[in-house]
């Protein structure tokens, strides 16, 4: 029973750790990606239809990156280049990918391909209670432990982390120091974006392998919560997205036993929880040295330098 | 040879105020594009738009009846807006309004009917109001992002008015839609010309009228700009910002809640399923490229209202999901931040060597 509720978070949480270690990226950079929803949304039509088009898994995981990286460039140009609003330019993308996927995703509608399958690691899928969850998964959500780990080392151990990072505290010394912060900026958007529209991508081809319009229903905006819960850390992310997981797997085996507590309270659950989870986390922020990078949400323009 | 941007000196008056029908224009042409790839004729579906939604007295007429509560949900964003402060909820605010005056209008059981729209009219002004509230106080209290709180509570606002309908709301005489018994005449504003156009276009009118005295001639007015344009010489003024917070995110959600009251009374006569098709997110797009003005919020409403209309219409004739006004509207938002730019600065081409 344990196990199989372990497994159903992992499988849930998935999606959302993609989307939100791409909008960590966005944020240690300095930009607010308020464009995820619609990321996700691109990620998981293109996704889709890259594998149905080719028959090929890989493909339409990088279909799904490249699509949303160049989605992702748009708020990058506007934020980045031309110093606009942030926020509404992440809301205009989102508005952006909800229309864009459900005029392209018409014809996708109704057709089926082959998902994502479980790959058994050997010796540790079999381990009690973990076993299951973590070592008997599919490619992707390896990938996703893989990603946890790399985007920490890039961060802190490499030295365009550093400029990653510097660009968003303190974009004037970065600039100083020969960082080129405006491509920096804008490179960060572009591929973190891409990472979002791997979070897309499992949904299309692996939670459920088919094309359904408008199918991120919130996530996308849960993950934008989650980046401040994780305090711009990839790890804390993996906690972060693994506690909704658990929430929508929760709510999904209480339907499943028949309870009588109508499906739509149970639904609001992961909702109400990022609500809480949000009040929680900012207030714990304010309390201790804040993680949130300094220069979040301002535009960089060399000519405004003190 | 290099391309730079320079900061312009004296910024386009002309510009400034043209930007918005650029941006529209602009949106309109790359749409077309999309739409060519999705197989439609761009020219023929913008055609089919205007004449469905301006051609005649019934197209205008339903026009309207999506502007009206385009025009309340867009009066509240832009409240906040002024304030610097971002209210993404009005879509949640919108059912949450339509709840309280379904609610009134089910179990109250008043007969006469100027009292019982006017107790409609507070219980959605208080839904809406209470919803945005929530967070107001967590934004004064604890400076939570209240961009992801208003948002979030709209998935909760909708599926709590779906358990009431699927629920203890259900009309036993229903057949099993998940919607509420239909309104008595009491519960219903006055329809004209044999349409669907009714009252509520008015009470929206005089709401932007209210709106623009508030704004413009009152101090609670002034204080708004003020703390939304230099927050530290409000606090050295002695406002309290944290009130003004909570009471800006309070009149926001109950503002956009009326467009609840006027779509429950005025046009479906009961709560049901799918009650706004994103009345609250167009909301935000029109109190953007209105910028600071009530007048302009009425006047965008009208044109989104045109392209709702035209959407539908273009959803029956050509299969397009009308989810695509939702892509127009984010590329209008696109070019629109994109034409700011352009309106502060210049680009110029310097030669190689040289430094401007």
């Amino acid at each position: 029973m344990l196990e199989i509720l372990l497994d159903a978070t992992v499988r849930a949480g998935t999606p959302i750790l993609f989307a939100t270690l791409g909008a960590i990226i966005n944020e240690r950079a300095g930009i607010i990606n308020l464009g995820i929803e619609g990321l996700m949304l691109i990620g998981a039509l293109a996704g889709f239809a890259g594998t149905q088009a080719s028959g090929s898994l890989l493909i339409g995981v990088v279909a799904a990156f490249v699509a949303a990286l160049l989605a992702g460039s748009i708020h990058g140009f506007i934020t980045v280049q031309l110093r606009g609003n942030q926020i509404v330019s992440g809301l205009a993308l989102t508005m952006f990918g909800i229309g864009i996927t459900a005029l392209f995703g018409r014809s996708m509608v109704g057709l089926t391909i082959a998902g994502f399958e479980r790959v058994a690691i050997p010796g540790l899928s079999g381990l009690p209670l973990i076993g299951k969850a973590f070592f008997n998964q599919d490619l992707l959500i390896y990938f996703s432990f893989f990603l946890v780990v790399a985007i920490a080392l890039f961060f802190y151990r490499t030295r365009w982390g550093l400029a990653l990072r510097t660009v968003g505290e303190n974009p004037a010394a970065a600039d100083t120091c020969g960082v080129p912060v405006i491509l920096t900026r804008f490179l960060a958007v572009a591929i973190g974006s891409g990472i979002v529209g791997i979070g897309g991508a499992y949904l299309s081809l692996a939670t459920t392998p088919m094309w359904i319009e408008n199918m991120t229903a919130g996530r996308g905006w849960i993950a934008v919560a989650l980046v401040i819960f994780a305090s711009w850390s990839s790890y804390r992310a993996l906690a972060g997205a693994y506690l909704f997981g658990g929430i929508t797997a929760m709510q999904l085996r209480f339907q499943a036993m028949g309870t009588t507590v109508s499906v739509h309270i149970l639904q609001m659950m992961p909702y109400f929880f990022t609500i809480l989870v949000l009040v929680i986390s900012t207030i714990r922020l304010q309390k201790g040295a804040s993680q949130q990078p300094e220069n979040l949400g301002q535009p960089y323009d060399r000519e405004d330098r003190k | 040879m290099k391309l730079i941007s320079e900061k312009r000196e004296l910024t386009s008056r002309l510009f400034r105020i043209s930007a918005p029908l650029i941006s529209i224009l602009v949106a309109l042409f790359v749409a077309g594009f999309l739409l060519m790839a999705a197989g439609v004729n761009p020219l023929l579906a913008y055609l089919e738009i205007f004449r469905e939604s301006l051609g005649s007295v019934y197209g205008l007429s339903e026009t309207l009846v999506k502007t009206t509560p385009l025009i309340f949900a867009s009066l509240g964003v832009s409240l906040a807006f002024r304030m610097q402060i971002w209210n993404i909820g009005a879509e949640g605010q919108i059912y949450m309004g339509a709840c309280g005056a379904t609610a009134v209008a089910l179990f109250s059981g008043i007969e006469n009917h100027s009292l019982m729209i006017t107790a409609m009219f507070l219980a959605a002004f208080l839904f809406g109001g209470l919803w945005g509230g929530v967070a107001g106080v967590l934004r004064a209290r604890w400076q939570v992002n209240e961009v992801i709180v208003t948002l979030l509570m709209n998935y909760i606002a909708i599926l709590g008015v779906d358990y009431l309908i699927y629920g203890p709301w259900k009309d036993p005489k229903g057949f099993n839609f998940p919607l509420t018994a239909q309104f008595s005449e009491a519960a219903r504003l006055s329809e004209y010309f044999d349409t669907r156009f009714h009252s509520g276009f008015f009470l929206a009118l005089f709401c932007a009228l209210l709106m623009y005295l508030f704004m413009e001639r009152t101090v609670w007015g002034y204080e708004i700009k003020v703390i939304g344009s230099n927050p530290k010489a409000a606090r050295y003024a002695g406002m309290r910002t944290g009130l003004a917070i909570f009471a800006v995110l309070f009149l926001s959600g109950a503002v956009a809640g009326i467009a609840g009251f006027s779509e429950v009374a005025g046009l479906q006569h009961r709560l049901q399923h799918g009650l706004s098709p994103g009345y609250g997110y167009t909301a935000i797009i029109i109190a953007w490229l209105a910028k600071r003005s009530a007048f302009g919020v009425v006047i965008v409403s009208f044109l989104m209202g045109v392209l709702l209309v035209g959407g539908d219409s273009l959803q029956l004739s050509w299969q397009l999901p009308i989810a695509f006004v939702y892509a127009f509207q984010g590329l209008i938002l696109f070019f629109l931040l994109a034409s700011d730019f352009f309106i502060h600065n210049r680009l110029r081409l310097i030669r190689g060597g040289q430094h401007a």
